[in-house]
C-alpha cells in the first residue's frame, strides 16, 4: 500500500526536476563567478545515469565480498556466478519455458486486472451510484493482502492457471483503480464549468474532459501495476506447477542453489524495470501535450 | 441607487437580459442583494466594484454556474450565452482549433471553416495546431475569445478576461474585443477592475457595492474614446468616487454633486 503513495510523489519529483534542469546552469554560472554566496538549498539534479551509482557500488562490494570469501555461496552467490548461471540456463533452453510461463501468467493477469480496475474506476468516478456501490468494497479489498485470498481462490477456482491469473488480477486492479478514480474525482472544476458553459453533453464531457483529465492518474496506476503483477508469482508458482521463475527459485532453495535464486531475482528486477520503462514511454507519448511546457 | 438621468437610446431596444430581485446567498450570507437590472440587445455593460462586492457572483448567476447558492428572484436570459473567464480554461490535451470547436455540433467541414475564421479573427491562424501550453498568456486569452465568439452567442459574459495580462497586451485585447463585438453584436456583460477599460469599452457602467448596484452611468463618450479627453477624465473621476477611491481630481470637480 505504501508503494502507491511513493510513486505519486515520484511523479512530482520528475516534474520538479524538469523545472530544475533549466535553472541550474544559471546558478552554476553565478557560483563560478563567486557573485552569489547564497547556499544551495536543494540538491543538484541527478542525471539518470547518476541513479546507477548505488546499485553499482552494491554490486562491486558484493562481488568483492564473495571473492574474498566473506560471503559464502551457501548464503548468497556472487553476482558474477549468478549471471553465468542465468546465461547458461538461458542457452541450454532451461530458462525459456519458465520465463514464458511466468510472463504469460503475469501479463494475462495484468491485462485482466487493468481492464477491471479501469472499468470500476470509470463507473465509480463518473456516477454516484457507482461510487456508492464500488468504492467502499475496493477500499476493503485494498486492506486485505492479496496473498491472503489464495486459500479462498483455490477453493473457488481450483489450483490451476485460472486461480493464479485471478489472484494476479486482484492485486493489479487495485493501483489502477485507486489512481484512476482519484484522478477522475480530482478533475479540475474550472474545466467542468467550462464544459457546462459551452454546453457539452454528458457523454461528450466524459470523452473530451473527464477521460483525458484522468489519463495521468491511469498511467500512474499502470506503472505500479506492471511491477505488481510479478509480486504474487513467487508464491503462486509454488502451487501445482512445474513451470515459472517462482517454481525455479523455490526448487533452487531446496538444493541450496543461491546462484539460481539470485538469477531469478535479477530477472524479476529487469522485467519490472523494462515494463516500467515501456509504460513511461507510452505515457510520455500519450501525455505529450504536457512535455512542451516552457519549450 | 443613483440612476443615470441621461437618455441613452438603449431603453428603446428590446431587452436581452433581465434580472428582478436577484438574490444569492452562500451559507446564509447574502452576496447578491435584490438586484434588478435590464440589459438591452447589443448593449455593452461593464460591471466594476471592489473586490468581494459580488461581481463574479452576479456574472455566474447569469451563466447559470451557481448551483451551490440559495437563490431568489427572477432571471431572463437569451438562449445562447458564452463565458470568457480570467483564466482561459483551454483543455490542455486538445490543440487550439479543437478547443475552439468544443461543444459545437456541426458538420466537420463547417466546424473547420468556422473555427478557422474565428482563429483568424483573433490573429491565431498560425497556432491552430498548437498545444495550449505553448501559447503565451495573451494568445491563450485570444483562443478563449475565439472559442466564446465562434458559437455566436446572444450574450457574452466576461469576468476580468484581461485581468492577468500585461498593460500592453491588455490594450490590444480591448481593441480586439471591441472590433469583434462590433462585428458579432452580442450583448456583453464585462466584469473588470479597470475603470478605464470600462469607460473605453462600455455603453453603460454599473458599480457594485456589497451585493447591490450602487451607481449607474451611461457612457456618452464619442468614439474613438480617448483617455485624455476631459469628459473621459470626468467620468473616470465619477466612477472612482463611486468606488470610494480617493482622488483629488474628483474632489475638486464633483464634490458638489455628491450627497
Ligand atoms: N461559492 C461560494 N461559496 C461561498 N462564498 C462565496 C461563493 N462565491 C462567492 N462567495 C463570496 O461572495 C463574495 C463575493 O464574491 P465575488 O467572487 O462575487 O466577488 P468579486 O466582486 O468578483 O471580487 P473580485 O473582484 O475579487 O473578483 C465573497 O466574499 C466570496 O467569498
Ligand atoms: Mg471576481
Amino acid at each position: 500500500m505504501e508503494s502507491h503513495s511513493r510513486i505519486v510523489s515520484h511523479a512530482l519529483t520528475t516534474r520538479w526536476d524538469a523545472a530544475y534542469s533549466e535553472a541550474s546552469p544559471q546558478l552554476d554560472y553565478r557560483r563560478q563567478k563567486g557573485a552569489s554566496a547564497k547556499p544551495r538549498l536543494t540538491p543538484m539534479r541527478l542525471s539518470s545515469r547518476g541513479l546507477l551509482f548505488g546499485p553499482v557500488v552494491l554490486l562491486v562490494i558484493w562481488e568483492i565480498a564473495s571473492l574474498a570469501g566473506i560471503l559464502s555461496p551457501r548464503h548468497l552467490a556472487a553476482p558474477s556466478t549468478a549471471l553465468t548461471t542465468g546465461w547458461k540456463l538461458l542457452l541450454d533452453g532451461t530458462l525459456g519455458p519458465h520465463l514464458v510461463a511466468s510472463a504469460q501468467r503475469a501479463y494475462v493477469g495484468l491485462a485482466v486486472g487493468v481492464a477491471i480496475g479501469l472499468l470500476l474506476a470509470l463507473v465509480s468516478g463518473l456516477t454516484r451510484i457507482g461510487e456508492a456501490s464500488i468504492d467502499g468494497l475496493v477500499q476493503i479489498k485494498r486492506a486485505v493482502p492479496t496473498l491472503a485470498l489464495i486459500p479462498l481462490a483455490i477453493l473457488w477456482l481450483g489450483i490451476g492457471e485460472t486461480m493464479k491469473i485471478a489472484v494476479i488480477s486482484l492485486s493489479v486492479f487495485i493501483p489502477v483503480y485507486i489512481n484512476t478514480h482519484a484522478a477522475l474525482r480530482g478533475i479540475d472544476l474550472r474545466l467542468v464549468e467550462l464544459a457546462r458553459t459551452v454546453g457539452l453533453g454528458r457523454l461528450e464531457f466524459v470523452r473530451r474532459v473527464a477521460l483525458p483529465g484522468a489519463l495521468p492518474g491511469f498511467f500512474t496506476g499502470l506503472r505500479l501495476a506492471v511491477t505488481t503483477c510479478w509480486t504474487s508469482l513467487v508464491v503462486l508458482e509454488q502451487i501445482n506447477t512445474t513451470k515459472g521463475i517462482g517454481y525455479l527459485m523455490n526448487r533452487a532453495r531446496d538444493y541450496g542453489q543461491t546462484d539460481i535464486i539470485v538469477a531469478g531475482l535479477v530477472i524479476y528486477a529487469v522485467l519490472g524495470l523494462v515494463s516500467d520503462g515501456l509504460v513511461r514511454l507510452w505515457e510520455r507519448k500519450a501525455l505529450s501535450y504536457r512535455k512542451v511546457i516552457g519549450s | 441607487m443613483n440612476l443615470a438621468t441621461k437618455s441613452s437610446g438603449w431603453e428603446a431596444r428590446p431587452v436581452a437580459v433581465e434580472a428582478r430581485g436577484l438574490t444569492r446567498k452562500f451559507s446564509g450570507k447574502t452576496i447578491l442583494d435584490n438586484i434588478s437590472i435590464a440589459i438591452a440587445e447589443g448593449e455593452f455593460v461593464a460591471l466594476i466594484g471592489r473586490s468581494g462586492s459580488g461581481k463574479s457572483t452576479l456574472l455566474r448567476a447569469f451563466a447559470d454556474l451557481d448551483d451551490d447558492a440559495e437563490k431568489d428572484g427572477q432571471l431572463w436570459l437569451p438562449e445562447s450565452s458564452s463565458v470568457l473567464f480570467q483564466d482561459s480554461r483551454l483543455l490542455p490535451w486538445e490543440n487550439v482549433i479543437r478547443n475552439v470547436q468544443l461543444g459545437l455540433h456541426l458538420s466537420p467541414a463547417e466546424l473547420r471553416q468556422k473555427a478557422r475564421k474565428a482563429l483568424a479573427d483573433v490573429g491565431l491562424s498560425e497556432r491552430e495546431q498548437a498545444w495550449p501550453n505553448t501559447l503565451s498568456g495573451g494568445e491563450m486569452q485570444r483562443a478563449a475569445l475565439a472559442r466564446s465568439l465562434v458559437r455566436e452567442p446572444k450574450l457574452l459574459l466576461a469576468d476580468e478576461p484581461f485581468g492577468a495580462l500585461d498593460a500592453l497586451t491588455r490594450i490590444k485585447m480591448q481593441e480586439l474585443l471591441q472590433s469583434l463585438v462590433k462585428a458579432h453584436k452580442p450583448t456583453v456583460l464585462l466584469v473588470t477592475h479597470d475603470v478605464d477599460e470600462a469607460l473605453v469599452l462600455a455603453d453603460r457602467v454599473l458599480v457594485m457595492e456589497d451585493g447591490r448596484i450602487s451607481h449607474e452611468r451611461h457612457v456618452d463618450l464619442p468614439s474613438p474614446r480617448r483617455q485624455s479627453d476631459a469628459r473621459f477624465e470626468q467620468l473616470r473621476a465619477e466612477l472612482l468616487a463611486a468606488l470610494g477611491v480617493f482622488s483629488p481630481n474628483n474632489q475638486l470637480q464633483h464634490a458638489g454633486d455628491r450627497p
